[in-house]
């Protein structure tokens, strides 16, 4: 209950994502830099999230963050240190920078994580596809919260 | 995080990159960006393990091949005296194809049409042994892109691939080759993609591969498709990219992490 039925009655400026040709992603809701409420009604496992973040393949997000995480030596330095990003942001403002930083900063290099590829020659594998689901998105911010000392 | 990004967001709503290409005092061959270790190994030739395709290159190039039973060394001598700058000016124009080709396309062409043999297979060992041959005979020497306008079109295509996001990650060669060269991707060294060292040895690989395979490694990175070995998308990037480095030293065979 909640986000998707919420982003029906979205109000100008949280536009929906997905059409009609295309695979159709859950809608959520921005409110100023925020979305609120979690992705599909659930909040996720912090643990869980921890192990995605490290994680090299699939969420990538030590490529180009830092942070209190394993293997420091194998992490990139592109973007901000994720170092008590749960003091400076709240939950809302982190899922929204997760799911699509490009709303805030269109110049970002950081791809958004719940959205439709935008770039071209996107490779069959990953056509019409989010880089992670819902869930997975979720699972990252609840632990990304709870980093909390700066 | 938002209070700073606001000002460059809107400064650039077309969604392109922030693309600043980098000034000639600020360049800097990949060499640069590497480990002591990694750097000796390319400087001593009896460490660098692109000098076994070196070797077999120069063996190749007196080798009588195809149904003419030429070596490329029947037309064209001493490589050491006939290939010294060649690799520097590729890609060039060909006038049989009324477009540019890079080094390795001339040489297939010179295998198929002049020795009359096989289209040597893109990044077959052959072809790439021939082209390392040719262009460490160019090491030491500067880039040097021809002053042909008839090449324009291609560079300008190049700079435009160079700056287009792609794949579903959504970042262009330029978003971290000219935007965040000094930054680490990883543990890796983004670097400025001066593509001085080509064909280069890569740890990685454990092999001489071609610049094409390099920038294939890119692209299937941010999970776009590559183009194909040899296409003119590729030649065009290539020329752009020799245009950039313009001055910058020939390292043939490079080493690389």
């Amino acid at each position: 209950m909640g986000a998707a039925l919420l982003a029906l009655t979205a109000p100008a400026g949280a536009q929906p994502v997905g059409a009609t040709d295309v695979p159709t992603l859950i809608a959520y809701e921005v409110a100023g830099d925020a979305i609120t409420g979690p992705l599909g009604g659930t909040r996720g496992d912090a643990d869980r999230g921890a192990k995605l973040v490290a994680e090299r393949q699939k969420s990538l997000c030590v490529l180009c963050h830092s942070g209190p995480f394993p293997d420091p030596h194998l992490q990139g330095n592109l973007a901000p240190d994720l170092k008590g990003v749960g003091v400076r942001l709240s939950e809302g403002q982190i899922r929204l920078r997760v799911v699509d930083m490009k709303r805030l900063n269109p110049a970002s290099i950081m791809p958004a994580y719940y959205g439709l590829p935008a770039g071209e020659r996107v490779a069959a594998t990953w056509r019409g596809r989010p880089i992670l689901e819902p869930g997975e998105i979720e699972d990252i911010v609840a632990y990304l919260v709870t980093l909390k000392d700066e | 995080m938002r209070a700073r990004w606001p000002a460059l967001g809107l400064a650039l709503l077309a969604g392109g990159v922030a693309a600043g290409e980098i000034g000639p005092s600020e360049r800097r061959s990949g060499r640069d960006f590497m480990s002591a270790e990694t750097r000796a190994m390319q400087a001593d030739d009896n460490s660098n393990p692109g000098m076994l395709w070196v070797l077999q290159g120069e063996q190749l190039w007196s080798d009588p091949a195809g149904s003419k039973n030429l070596s490329c060394a029947s037309c064209h001598g001493e490589a050491t005296e006939s290939m010294k700058g060649v690799a520097a000016r590729y890609p060039a124009f060909d006038d049989a194809s009324g477009k540019p080709i890079d080094l390795a396309g001339r040489i297939a062409r010179c295998r198929t049409e002049r020795q009359g043999a096989e289209i040597p297979a893109r990044e077959g060992d052959e072809l790439v042994a021939l082209t390392t041959y040719v262009a460490h005979q160019s090491r030491g020497l500067p880039v040097a892109p021809p002053a042909d306008e008839r090449l324009a079109p291609a560079r300008a295509e190049g700079r435009r691939l160079f700056e287009t996001r792609m794949g579903q990650l959504d970042l262009a060669c330029a978003s971290c080759h000219d935007d965040n060269w000094q930054g680490r991707l990883g543990g890796s060294a983004v670097t400025q993609a001066h593509p001085t060292g080509y064909p280069i040895y890569r740890l990685e690989w454990q092999a001489v591969g071609s610049l094409q395979r390099r920038m294939r490694g890119c692209m299937v990175g941010v999970r776009a498709e590559p183009f194909a070995y040899g296409s003119d998308a590729y030649v065009a990037l290539e020329a752009y990219l020799m245009s950039r480095a313009a001055g910058m030293a020939m390292e043939t065979p490079g080493v690389r992490p």
